[in-house]
């Protein structure tokens, strides 16, 4: 039975670790356009903004 | 500088890393974009822009921000779009809500409920399995921890909202969940720190708090959706104009227009405010009256705010201000009759009055009675909150909101935005339908009818020289004729046009029935007819066939409408109705117990729209009615009415079946909570599966 002092926090420690993805995740507005972010990983390449000089040869 | 071709020359890499803090960010609305080709081009086309620093599309709200250097504008941006092949147009940035913290907060709270949940329940499945003295307390000192804290920050909008209703001295959905939150939570944390053996109950807190704002959640994105893209129509139509300062041309905000100010309006503009013209015109009332012909005004006459100047630019000097013009007050008859409508009652508002009271009663009977019975009142509490978490309204949270959003979302991707909330339940109790007619049945273009060569030849060259809008549908509807060499021709305003043909006189205008074109030998009819919405007759017959009367209510003259109801199959033709008379057909129509779904497009419909049992404006219609009106049909084909109709009437059913569902699981659970009988594990299930259950039938095809 002692292993559950290592166990639980353990497992709440994995959980919390998953909560704090999904947090960053909302403020990171990755849930802002969500069609759009489906259909953008059919592009091949990064999105202008992130890359200004790629966008003017294409 | 060592760059190699010229278009990179001007941009030094510095200017490339300008932050976007100083430049200006513009907001485009590209309603064709639908996939990632689309995404792709629109961003490489106004990435290649000279002066646009960073442009990012918005595919689910079709809309484009963009960071451009300051003083460039929207211009180049539209101008490179439009060469590209979108369609696009300048959002007026105060209209829009940009962003969606409350969404936001929501979905944080979910996932803290979620995290909290899932924790609890792996703990609580050790002690309903059997655990050891020692281990329970110690899972049970561990689930309060993660419980306690989830749920002060996870419950927080059940609690202000109960507070609020209780405060206001009602009862309302929120009361039985806090008052089950709070219950479950206080009695857990006791029985923790007594260890009696009793059950607790923190996994069902946080379920029930876990599911319930799953429901508000999809709730709250439906409604945002409709909003957003109602915030956006509103932002198409950027409130500015052009005041003319001595020779001086200068952009304002309609706000800002006094009167006696000089406005210039371009062919095609709407008047922002009541004036009077400074030249002859001719104007559009259609919006206001319904009307479809042109007016001719002269110099010194009124125009009023939201007609149309058609052939020529006009400068109109201001004799109100926005506020106080005609297209305001005619909006404001639209909050008298918009009264009624606020005291609908939807299924789940039913549901829940039934509910709450119901529950609140239950529990404490349950008290009372284990109370009298045990005489332990920790006994009796435990009873009383396992009655109040096992009728958890699940079911009512997310079983309404599940449906209207699955539907709402189906009908927003046809094409129909629906604002209101109860809109849907509304539109599926409609047995009548009103149809406005230029506008919304018809384009309010004119269709020209065939000629024979040599005449068609005349009346194209006579047709050509005018800019009369019947002129002009004749032009256009002749265009694949060569027009005949005529000469000495003239306007006459109000009667038409007159040239010589081989030295002959020919008239094309206003005859005894109608239009007319005169040749010298022969007179010839020319019954120009109303160019039809895309998919009108299609509609009137699919409503017909839902078993629907269809009626059509127009201001125009009884001539047009009958023309059009001739070729359309409708059941009656109400004509050259005033916009108060329309509102009151509804009423009337109302008294007789028909539930009335009016569509319409003009300011004259607003009054109208906003006294109908329900009501859907084309996206081509005004500000005021599209305010006034339910839903907004963003698509041109009309046969997407019955199919709103349709989809409202299943989503009547699945609501309905939603709420028998619940009930069911009530019937049982209720009594084995009464009977003591029920434990968190109980709970457990019946709230999963009944919430399950419920979403699953809501968003089936």
């Amino acid at each position: 039975m002692n292993v559950l002092v290592i166990l639980i926090p353990v497992s709440v420690a994995l959980g919390a670790l998953g909560l704090a993805a999904c947090i960053w995740t909302l403020r990171h507005g990755q849930y802002d356009d969500l069609d759009g972010d489906a259909a953008r990983i059919l592009l091949d390449k990064p999105a202008p903004e992130a890359d200004p000089e790629d966008s003017s040869d294409a | 500088m060592t760059a190699a071709c010229p278009a990179c020359a001007g941009a030094a890499p510095a200017a490339q890393v300008a932050s976007e803090a100083a430049g200006e960010v513009i907001h485009l609305s590209l309603p064709g974009i639908h996939c990632a080709g689309c995404i792709a081009g629109v961003e490489r086309t106004l990435g290649a822009l000279p002066g646009v620093r960073a442009a990012r599309v918005n595919l689910g709200r079709r809309r484009a921000r963009v960071v451009v250097d300051p003083g460039t504008g929207a211009g180049p941006a539209l101008t490179a779009l439009a060469a590209a092949g979108y369609e696009a147009q300048e959002l007026d940035e105060a209209a829009l809500d940009t962003g969606d913290a409350a969404g936001r907060m929501l979905l944080a709270r979910i996932a803290v409920a979620g995290f909290a949940m899932m924790n609890v329940m792996a703990l609580s499945v050790a002690v309903w399995s059997g655990a050891g003295e020692a281990t329970r307390a110690l899972f049970h000192w561990a689930a309060a921890a993660i419980a306690l804290p989830a749920l002060a920050f996870a419950a927080v909008p059940f609690f202000t909202s109960a507070w609020g209703a209780l405060r206001a001295g009602r009862l309302n959905m929120d009361v039985p969940i806090a008052l089950a939150i709070a219950l479950a939570g206080t009695t857990s944390l006791v029985e923790t720190i007594l260890d009696s053996g009793a059950d607790t109950w923190f996994d069902a807190a946080l379920s029930l708090t876990f599911f319930l704002l799953a429901g508000r959640y999809l709730d709250h994105r439906a409604r945002a959706t409709a909003r957003s893209a109602a915030a956006e129509l509103t932002a198409l139509e950027l409130p500015r104009a052009t005041r003319l300062e001595g020779d001086r041309r200068v952009t304002v905000a309609v706000a800002d227009i006094r009167p006696g100010d000089r406005i210039a309006l371009a062919v095609g503009a709407r008047a922002p405010v009541d004036g009077v013209a400074e030249a002859a015109c001719r104007l559009d009332r259609s919006a206001l009256t319904g009307e479809a012909d042109p007016v001719e005004i002269q110099p010194g006459d009124a125009v009023c705010a939201g007609e149309t100047v058609l052939g020529a630019p006009l400068v109109l000097r201001a004799t109100a201000r926005a506020e106080d013009s005609t297209l305001r007050r005619l909006a404001r008859l639209v909050e008298v009759a918009e009264t009624g409508r606020h005291r609908y009652q939807g299924w789940a508002d039913w549901a829940a009055k039934l509910y709450a009271p119901l529950v609140h009663g239950l529990s404490a009977v349950a008290f009372v009675a284990w109370w009298v019975a045990t005489g332990s009142v920790g006994t009796a509490i435990a009873v009383a909150t396992a009655v109040l978490i096992i009728t958890c309204p699940c079911a009512l949270g997310l079983a309404v909101p599940a449906v209207t959003a699955s539907m709402t979302g189906r009908l927003f991707r046809a094409g129909v935005l629906l604002k209101s909330a109860t809109a849907l339940e509304r539109l599926a109790e409609v047995d009548t339908v009103l149809l406005d007619k230029t506008g919304t049945l018809t384009t309010g273009r004119l269709e020209a009818p065939d000629l024979d060569p040599a005449a068609a030849a005349v009346a194209r060259a006579l047709a050509e020289a005018s800019d009369h809008p019947v002129s002009r549908a004749v032009a256009h509807a002749l265009q694949d004729h060569a027009a005949a060499p005529l000469t000495d021709l003239r306007e006459v305003p109000g009667e038409g046009m007159h040239g010589l043909w081989d030295g002959a006189p020919a008239f094309l205008g206003r005859g005894p029935d109608g239009t007319e074109l005169r040749l010298p030998d022969r007179t010839l009819p020319l019954a120009t007819r109303e160019e039809l919405r895309p998919g009108a007759a299609e509609a009137v017959a699919a409503l017909r066939a839902q078993g629907l009367s269809v009626h059509l209510v127009t201001g125009d003259h009884a001539r047009r409408a009958a023309a059009l109801a001739a070729r359309l199959d409708l059941d009656e033709v109400h004509s050259g109705i005033a916009p108060e008379e329309k509102a009151a057909l509804v009423a009337e129509f109302a008294a007789r117990g028909a539930r009335v779904l009016m569509v319409g497009d003009g300011i004259n419909d607003a009054a109208a729209l906003a006294a109908a049992h329900a009501s859907l404006a084309p996206a081509t219609a005004l500000d005021a009615a599209r305010v006034a009106a339910d839903g907004v049909l963003l698509a041109a084909d009309l046969r997407i009415l019955p199919e709103t109709l349709s989809t409202a009437k299943r989503a009547a059913r699945r609501i309905r079946q939603n709420l028998a569902i619940a009930a069911g699981y009530n019937c049982v659970a209720i009594p084995v909570a009464l009977s003591g009988l029920a434990g968190p594990l109980a709970a457990a299930i019946a709230m999963s599966t009944s919430s399950v259950t419920v979403v699953a039938n809501a968003v089936r095809r």
